[in-house]
This record gives C-alpha cells, sequence and structure tokens, in this order.
C-alpha cells in the first residue's frame, strides 16, 4: 500500500484535471468570437451617406464633417473647465452636468460631451486640444444642403431610436437613419456599408493595436448616390410662391411620370434639422398645428377636386357614348334637381362640351353626369362604370410613389352609397355634386397632376416618381417605367383638350397667358367648410388648377393646390402659369404677374376661422 | 566518467522534463511577447530572461554531471544547514517583492533560497532516514524526521510564502513510504475532509452523517473488524468537537482573504449574485483564467493567438497562470498534454525511486515526486478552479529563473544518483 499511495494519487489526479478540462473546454466552451471575447473590440466606420442630384445633376445634398468633443472622464487632468467652456461655448454648470453624466455612463469609454461643433470652433479647438488631457474631437458626417427648398421631400436622418434597433439588428445605436421622403424611401441606397474594425484590447480596455493585424477588417462601403427627378431651379422658384400660402404644386413630366417638383407650403429649410439646433427646430415645427409645415400638402391633402373633374366626367360620358362634342346643354344660370336650382358661374345660355370646359359651366356637367347613369338600367350599375373610369386615372386609391406618405383620396362607389343611403335607394340626383368635383369625391394634389399627365399623354400615365437614377443607372422598376391605361379611348381626348386650350384663350384663366407657349388647363373653386365651436361654417373657397404645357408636346403637367385662394384662376391659375412658364422658359417675362404672386400672402384668410370674431368670406382682396 | 553516465541516464524523464521546459518557455513567449520581430535573447522581455535561465540550468546540469555522485550524499547535511543559514539570512538581507520577504537581491536576477531548501531538506532527510539507526517505528525518530521536515517550514511561513511552506508539508509522503504508518495518512486525510465538509454543508449534518456511518458499521462490520463501542464513541466525540471547532477557527484564526478563497472554493455564499461578484473582484484571477481556457476550446486559438493572453485578462499569466496560456492558445489538445507530460514524468520517477538500492537514493527520489506532484497538483487545481489560490509556480513550465534552475538541479540530482545506482563507489 505504502508504494501505491503515490502512484494512485497521480493518476486520481490525472482523471480528475482532464474532467474538469473537459467539462471548461469541450463542453463549456463557447468560441471567443469578437462578440464574446472581451479582448477584442469592435469599432465601427460610418460610410459617407449617398449624395442627391436633381434631375439636370445639380447637387440638393451632401455631406459636412461636423465634430463632437467626445471625453474620457478619468483621463481628464489638470482642467482649465473655463477656458473649455469658452471654446465650446456652453456654461459652466451644464459642462459640470455632463461630464457627471459622462462619469455615470463610464468612467473609462468615450461620451459625448458637446456634439456638432460648428467647424470655426472646431478650428480653433483642435489648436488647443493637446492642452484638455481625456478629450478628443470625432468626426462625424450631418447632411448638407444646397437648396434651401424640398424640406418635405428630401426628408431628414436622425439617430435610430431603440425600437428600431430592436427590430433591425442591421443598426447600431447612434447611426442614423432616413426619417421621412427620399431619405426614408431610399435608406437601402444612401445608407452604404460600415465597415469594421477588431481592435485588440488589455484588461484595461486599453488599445493594443488590431486584432490579427487587420485580417478581419472591413471598410466602409460609401452610399450610393441618387439622381432624382426633381428640378431644383423649379423648385425652389415654386417654394417661394409659396411663401405666405397653404397648399400643393406637383409638377411632372407627362412622357415619363417623373416629379419635376413636388413643393407644399408653408415648408421650411432643410437646413434647420441637421445640427446642434435639430432637436428645438423639429419641435417648433412639428408642433405648429394650424400651418402644419411638416404635413405634406402636395401629397397629403384631399380637397374635394372641384371643376377639374368636370373634364374626367365629360371623357367618361364620350367613352360611354352617351355625348359628343357637339352635345348641348341650356344653362339657366345653373341647374335644377328637382325644382331646386343649383347656381352656376358661367353666365349662362347654350353650351356645347367645348364652352362647358372652357367657361366651365356647372348646368352643363350635372346633365352630362346625369346621362352616363341614365345610360343604365340601374344607378349602381352606372356607379360601378364610373367608378371604373375614374379610378383608371389613378384617383381614388394611393397611387404608388416612390415616397413614404400618401393618401388615396376618394372616388366613391356602389357599396359607399349603399351603406349611406341604403341599398339601392339613392339615384344621380343624390351625388350631382359629384358632377363638378364637389360632392363625396377628394384627391390630393399629385393625383390631380397625374390625372392631368393623362390627359395630356390622351389615355395613359406612368406612376409618378422622384428616383431618376441609382449611382450612373437608371431606375428600373417597373411599376415607373411601364405606361398604366385609363379606361377612356384616345380619340376622346381631342376635343376635350381644345376645350382645356380654350380655358386659357377664351376661358376661365384667359388673363395668364404665357406668351408663344399654348397651355390647356383647368380652374376649380372649392367650396369647403369647417367646424368652428361646432358650427358647419363655409370658408373661402380653395383655388384649384390643373394644366399642362406645350398642348402639342406636353413636357409639364401639373397641378396647384391653394387653401382658402378663392377663385380657381387667382391664387392656383397664376402660380401654375408662372410655374410653367418658369420650367419651359427659364425665366419669366411677366414680372410684374410674378412680384404680385411673390408678394401676395393668405395669411389674413388664414388668420379669419381662428379670429373667434365674425368674418366675410370670399372677398374681392386682388 | 561522465560517458557511461549519460549512457546509464533515464533519457525518458530528461525526454518528458525538457518537453516541458520547451512547451512551457513557447507559452511564455506568447503570454509576454510585444514585437515578435523582436531578437529572442532580449533580457528585457521575460521570454529572453527565461532563455537564458534554461541555458545556465542547462550549464548547471552539466556540471553537475562532472562532480562525483558520492559527493551528493556526503554533503547533504551541509547543504542543509546552509540553505537554512540562508532561510535565516533573509530577515535581515531578504528582498521584499510582492509583500513577501523571500528573495536575495543579486543583480541581474533575485535567488530565492527556500527553492535551494527544498533541495536542502530532501538531501537532509535521505541522510537521516538512510542511517542505519534511524527506525522510523520509533516515535522518536519520527519526530526527528519531521523536525528537518519543519525547520524551514517555520523560517518559509512568516516571509510570508504559505504556498512554499505547503510545499514541504507535502515530504511527509517519503515517512509513509519510509515505514510511518499510514494510519496518519488516512487520520490526516479525515480530518482534511471534514473541515471541508463542515464548511460546505454545516455541523449538524456533518455530526448525524459522521453518526450514521458509525453506528452502521458497528451494527454491520463489527465482527470483522472487531469494533468496540468505546472506540466509537470516542471517534464520534473526536470527530464532533473537531467538527464545532471548524466554525471557529474558520471566522477567528482565519483572515479575510483566507475566507474569501474558501467561500470562492466551495460556493459558500448562497445568493448567486454576490456569488458572481465575489468571482469578479477577489475570484478575479482564477475567473479570467477559466474564461481564457474556456475559449480555446478543442483545438485552441493557436500559437500566439491567444487574444485574452495578448490582451493581458489574466494577470500573473506567464507565471502561476501560465497554463491558462496553453488552455487558450493550445485548447484541450494542449492541456491534456501537459496533464500527460506531468503524469508520466512523476510515474517514470516513483518507478526509478523504487529501483534504487540504496535508501538515501529512494528518499531522494520520493522527495522529487512529491515536490514537483504538489506544485503540479495546487497548480494547475487553482488554475482550472479546482483548489483555493495558492501562489506557487508550475515546475519547468513557469516563468523564473530561480524557480527553473532549483526545479532543474532538484530533478538532475536524482537523475545523476540513479545514473549511479549501480556503481556507488563511483
Amino acid at each position: 500500500m505504502k508504494k501505491l499511495i503515490l502512484p494512485l494519487l497521480i493518476i486520481a489526479i490525472g482523471v480528475l484535471f482532464t474532467y474538469r478540462l473537459i467539462n471548461l473546454q469541450l463542453i463549456g466552451s463557447v468560441g471567443d468570437g469578437p462578440g464574446q471575447d472581451p479582448a477584442i473590440k469592435t469599432t465601427t466606420i460610418y460610410p459617407t451617406r449617398g449624395l442627391m442630384y436633381d434631375r439636370n445633376h445639380k447637387l440638393l445634398v451632401s455631406n459636412q464633417p461636423a465634430y463632437d468633443l467626445m471625453v474620457i472622464p478619468r483621463e481628464i487632468k489638470d482642467l482649465d473647465t473655463l477656458e473649455l467652456c469658452q471654446l465650446v461655448d456652453i456654461d459652466k454648470e451644464q459642462f459640470i452636468q455632463s461630464i457627471e453624466k459622462a462619469k455615470r455612463y463610464s468612467p473609462r469609454l468615450p461620451s459625448v460631451l458637446v456634439s456638432k461643433l460648428s467647424a470655426s470652433t472646431y478650428a480653433v479647438l483642435q489648436e488647443k486640444m493637446r492642452k484638455f488631457e481625456g478629450f478628443y474631437i470625432q468626426k462625424i458626417n450631418l447632411r448638407k444642403y444646397h437648396t434651401d427648398a424640398g424640406a418635405n421631400l428630401l426628408g431628414y436622418i436622425s439617430e435610430v431610436n431603440d425600437y428600431e434597433i430592436q427590430n433591425n439588428p442591421g443598426y447600431i445605436s447612434g447611426e442614423l437613419i432616413g426619417r421621412t421622403g427620399v431619405e426614408k424611401q431610399y435608406e437601402s441606397n444612401l445608407r452604404g456599408k460600415k465597415g469594421k474594425n477588431y481592435i485588440q484590447k488589455d484588461r484595461f480596455n486599453r488599445t493594443i493595436g488590431p486584432y490579427k493585424n487587420g485580417i478581419y477588417d472591413s471598410v466602409p462601403v460609401p452610399g450610393t448616390n441618387l439622381e432624382l427627378t426633381i428640378d431644383k431651379d423649379l423648385q425652389e422658384y415654386g417654394e417661394d410662391l409659396m411663401i405666405g400660402k397653404r397648399g400643393g404644386i406637383v409638377a411632372l413630366e407627362p412622357k415619363t411620370g417623373e416629379i419635376l417638383s413636388l413643393i407644399t407650403g408653408p415648408n421650411y429649410d432643410p437646413a434647420l434639422l441637421v445640427g446642434r439646433e435639430r432637436s428645438a427646430n423639429y419641435t417648433a415645427l412639428y408642433y405648429d398645428s394650424i400651418a402644419k409645415p411638416t404635413w405634406n400638402r402636395a401629397l397629403l391633402a384631399q380637397p374635394s377636386p372641384g371643376s377639374p373633374f368636370k373634364i374626367l366626367n365629360a371623357l367618361a360620358a364620350l367613352e360611354e357614348g352617351v355625348i359628343t362634342s357637339n352635345s348641348k346643354v341650356m344653362c339657366y344660370n345653373g341647374f335644377y334637381v328637382g325644382n331646386e336650382l343649383k347656381g352656376c358661374h358661367c353666365g349662362g345660355g347654350i353650351r356645347d362640351l367645348r364652352e362647358g370646359i372652357a367657361v366651365s359651366c356647372n348646368a352643363y356637367f350635372a346633365d352630362t353626369f346625369k346621362k352616363i347613369y341614365a345610360k343604365f338600367d340601374k344607378t349602381s350599375e352606372g356607379q360601378d362604370v364610373w367608378e371604373r373610369h375614374m379610378k383608371s386615372f389613378g384617383l381614388g386609391d394611393y397611387l404608388g410613389y416612390d415616397l413614404p406618405t400618401g393618401a388615396p383620396g376618394r372616388i366613391p362607389s356602389t357599396s359607399y352609397y349603399d351603406r349611406a343611403y341604403g341599398k339601392n335607394r339613392w339615384f344621380p340626383t343624390f351625388i350631382i355634386s359629384n358632377s363638378i368635383g364637389q360632392g363625396e369625391v377628394a384627391a390630393t394634389p399629385i393625383q390631380l397632376a397625374n390625372m392631368t399627365a393623362a390627359i395630356a399623354n390622351k389615355g395613359f400615365f406612368y406612376t409618378p416618381h422622384i428616383l431618376r437614377k441609382i449611382g450612373d443607372d437608371p431606375i428600373t422598376d417597373p411599376n415607373f417605367t411601364e405606361a398604366k391605361l385609363t379606361t377612356i379611348s384616345k380619340k376622346h381626348f381631342t376635343p376635350i383638350i381644345e376645350a382645356m386650350r380654350d380655358v386659357y384663350e377664351t376661358g376661365t384663366a384667359k388673363w395668364i397667358q404665357i406668351p408663344g407657349v399654348s397651355i390647356a388647363g383647368k380652374t376649380g373653386t372649392v367650396e369647403n367648410y369647417t367646424l368652428i365651436d361646432g358650427v358647419k361654417t363655409q370658408l373661402t373657397d380653395h383655388s384649384l388648377f390643373i394644366a399642362f404645357a406645350p398642348v402639342e408636346d406636353p413636357k409639364i403637367a401639373l397641378a396647384v393646390y391653394i387653401e382658402h385662394g378663392y377663385f380657381g384662376a387667382r391664387y392656383a391659375g397664376h402660380i401654375a402659369s408662372l410655374m410653367i412658364e418658369k420650367y419651359l422658359k427659364g425665366e419669366i417675362s411677366r414680372k410684374d404677374l410674378e412680384r404680385k404672386m411673390l408678394e401676395k400672402t393668405l395669411e389674413k384668410e388664414y388668420a379669419k376661422p381662428l379670429s373667434g370674431e365674425p368674418f366675410e368670406i370670399n372677398e374681392y382682396d386682388w | 566518467m561522465i560517458g557511461s553516465g549519460l549512457r546509464r541516464m533515464d533519457w525518458i524523464s530528461v525526454l518528458f522534463c525538457c518537453a516541458l521546459i520547451g512547451f512551457g518557455w513557447g507559452n511564455i513567449y506568447s503570454s509576454t511577447v510585444v514585437d515578435t520581430d523582436a531578437p529572442l535573447w532580449n533580457l528585457s522581455t521575460s521570454y529572453g530572461k527565461q532563455l537564458v535561465f534554461i541555458t545556465i540550468s542547462f550549464f548547471t546540469v552539466v556540471v553537475l554531471f562532472l562532480l562525483q555522485t558520492k559527493l551528493i550524499e556526503r554533503f547533504s547535511s551541509l547543504v542543509y544547514l546552509l540553505t537554512i543559514i540562508l532561510l535565516i539570512g533573509l530577515f535581515p538581507f531578504g528582498k521584499t517583492i510582492a509583500g513577501a520577504t523571500s528573495w536575495y537581491g543579486l543583480g541581474f536576477f533575485n535567488l530565492q533560497p527556500s527553492e535551494l531548501a527544498k533541495i536542502g531538506t530532501i538531501l537532509a532527510l535521505g541522510k537521516y532516514l538512510s542511517d542505519i539507526q534511524t527506525d522510523l517505528k520509533r516515535f522518536k525518530h519520527q519526530f526527528y524526521a519531521l523536525l528537518i521536515i519543519l525547520v524551514p517550514v517555520i523560517l518559509i511561513v512568516p516571509q510570508p510564502d504559505p504556498g512554499s511552506a505547503l510545499i514541504f508539508f507535502s515530504l511527509v509522503f517519503i515517512l509513509f513510504r519510509e515505514g510511518v504508518s499510514l494510519k496518519y495518512f488516512w487520520i490526516g486525510l479525515y480530518f482534511i475532509l471534514l473541515f471541508i465538509s463542515t464548511l460546505k454543508f454545516n455541523l449538524i449534518y456533518v455530526g448525524v452523517g459522521i453518526s450514521l456511518i458509525s453506528m452502521v458499521s458497528y451494527f454491520f462490520f463489527n465482527k470483522r473488524l472487531k469494533l468496540k463501542w468505546t472506540g466509537i464513541a470516542v471517534f464520534i466525540i473526536l470527530s464532533l468537537g473537531f467538527a464545532s471547532s471548524v466554525q471557529y477557527v474558520f471566522e477567528n484564526v482565519f483572515e479575510q482573504r483566507h475566507r474569501d478563497r474558501f467561500s470562492l472554493w466551495l460556493n459558500l455564499e448562497k445568493d448567486p449574485l454576490i456569488q458572481e461578484q465575489i468571482k469578479k473582484t477577489i475570484g478575479y484571477n482564477t475567473y479570467q483564467s477559466e474564461k481564457a481556457i474556456e475559449a480555446g476550446g478543442f483545438w485552441g486559438k493557436g500559437f500566439l493567438e491567444g487574444t485574452r493572453t495578448k490582451g493581458d485578462f489574466v494577470p500573473e499569466q506567464h507565471t502561476d497562470y501560465i497554463f491558462s496560456t496553453v488552455g487558450e492558445e493550445w485548447g484541450f489538445v494542449g492541456t491534456f498534454t501537459v496533464i500527460l507530460l506531468f503524469t508520466a514524468l512523476l510515474l517514470r520517477l516513483l518507478y526509478l525511486a523504487e529501483r534504487q538500492t540504496s535508501t538515501f537514493n529512494r528518499v531522494y527520489g520520493y522527495g522529487v515526486v512529491s515536490i514537483l506532484a504538489t506544485h503540479y497538483i495546487i497548480n494547475i487545481g487553482m488554475v482550472i478552479g479546482l483548489l483555493p489560490t495558492v501562489g506557487v509556480p508550475l515546475p519547468f513550465f513557469s516563468y523564473g529563473g530561480s524557480g527553473l534552475l532549483g526545479f532543474c538541479l532538484l530533478l538532475f540530482i536524482f537523475i545523476k544518483l540513479d545514473a549511479n545506482r549501480l556503481n556507488e563507489w563511483d
């Protein structure tokens, strides 16, 4: 036994050690990837975000460096607090608070002390940085805007929130993400690919060097540049015209569906949402619940389309064969629904189709509307046919363009009226307002612009889109590159377009012709109501205008919608006319008209319903 | 003379020893290297110094083989005395490193006399036990033998260097081999187990357990073992008395750091959160070394690829915690190889010890095995978290000049003795 005790002990210990090692290394081992290993720190290198150009390759959005002042609390030595505070322009209490906060986060890890220093502050600070041990400057990329327009369509970026990080493992804390507009829609293109550096650390979190000499490191791939369909000059001009007005302008190129400009009023300088004042500015814009500058009226406002809608009713009637271009209607300065006379501004008399459109005769289109329904045995059948025609112009549903916000508008269906009146208990006279674009129909400005493009193309349209090229490659998405047909035959458009040309030559918009340019258009004056203290109150009419030009070879189709602008030919018509001239000719010949539109505002009109005082609507004021 | 010595040398042990030194140096290199392009012979680096000491050790061993074998036995008492004097000399002249006055500062390196004292003590024991008049059955001679061991222990404990002191205790295995009754071994083992289980469980469970086992043995085996109930009663009372003193000793004699180590080792803290906290603070070294070993997996991360090693996450990694480098960079393959090498070397040395014809040689052989085995068990047991933290190096493996030289002398004296076992007149 005395000879065996040591060998047995040694063997037993060997077995015990082996057992323990099996447990540790074979069963308990989870491997040691860069994720688990405390010795390997991963640092992310952010790619530069893709740039945005307009259709003429003018730069709209680029990147600018900004500088964050970082602090590693425990490395602070002999700090001249006052000097640093002066350099970065914050007061001492705030500074001390920030340091405390950083300490609470971690004394060893860097925290942002002052974010987004300006380049000039940085220049001064950098000279003196060596004096401030424990502090360093980190470069970050912010957006830089080369235009003061387009805030609502370009969108903005901000740091991802916790919810997004949880739901999208591709994002990490502190990363930027597109919030609205193109920034959001094309986030995946603009974003690029992050690079990673693996750094070997020691147990005090000090850097020793790159992990395995950097063989796992990756370089960031910059985001892809985008070329937008926007015309920068037109966009800026349109936004200038919208100063003091609320509403939206959408201009399309009919041949392609490209959005030339997408303007909402009021608007703001996109640069407001960059840099140190971003948060405060955003709050101010977002909580302006009266003017709603962040609410994109060009995409979201859904007014009744008014008179421009008459054109669609005429087209539907022509297609159904219930009228011809020679059909005539007597206007008694209005029309009778039962015994009730509904008014008309056209002046009265016998109207044919061309005149009816040119002078926007309500009676003519009430009659035309009834004729469509009269073709069918049941009102609901007529309604289904009517609805199909209207919807083929992109109305009544989301249009499918490539921006993240939108509204469907409304083209009422059989079931809609069945719900309202009961099955088969409603008749064309009930819904006669639809004939003149009032009543239940509603459309967003971009839908109206698209409808105009479809008319300009004589029966087809391309879904409006804002993206032209990704990098150097033109877009290939069939949703945007393949034409969508309306239900109306091409031949029926000719008389309609002639009539729309008359709107300018002899009709409601003859005051706003552009010398040398043939325009087809249609005015709209839209009655509207609001609730003031629970009482339904009529407000000044919305001013609406659709137009395309030149008539022979349409290059631009647009819809202008101005809240409470009164007659369609006033604000909307003038603005449309200026926009067309600007786009086609590059400059404005009618300087007086231009000055007038730039200067006139509707603030007084907008203040009326909020004043709490009784007020007049539809005042002359021109 | 050298020729015949070399021929008879036990090349198997030498091979194992060289393998350990070589593999050990590789791991020291990996743990401490900063610039892999720098020359190896660089005295400002740990691996460079270790390389120098490997060379010094080699030449020391060569010189050792040039000496006459009989000189070893002849001067053994003198060596013992000399090392004792060196230990005493530490009190006035010693150099304090990390709180322990265990070294003589010799300029380019520090000499740790306790390393030499191990050799001296084994030599003295061999000399005493091989004396024809010594009879280990007699209590007086047992006491003298124990005294030889205890003198250096008494001098080392106040340095303080409890690890080294503990190593000396392992020399009692020599006494068991040479005739001291194994009863003492079993009784000692019993009380150690009793101490640990009282801490781990509690007095009442342990008491009930002892009583139950005693009664069961009495009723079932009393014929064969001829147990008397009085004997059983004395056994129970003694055990219970010891067990009840455990808590008192633990609370009052032990210091907080000892209590912490036990608490960590035996998982005494009930709250898992606090236990985890203790692991990461007091048990930081062990925690990190376990993590590093775990991270190695089966094949390891490869030589120089251990990120935790590079990051210095395990403190003292090139000295006492060198085994964790093996674990991280060489994986289970590496750690198992080291276990095998040590087991093989120790068993081989035991085999050599048993084939010695002279008591002196055998005693010395057993001494070598006891010392090496204790280092190996305590060190690796600590690094893989099986034993509480006690700072002893892994023989031939850990960084440390005087340690390496000490172990080489210790081992090669025995190999020299073995090579000359048949012609002692040489």
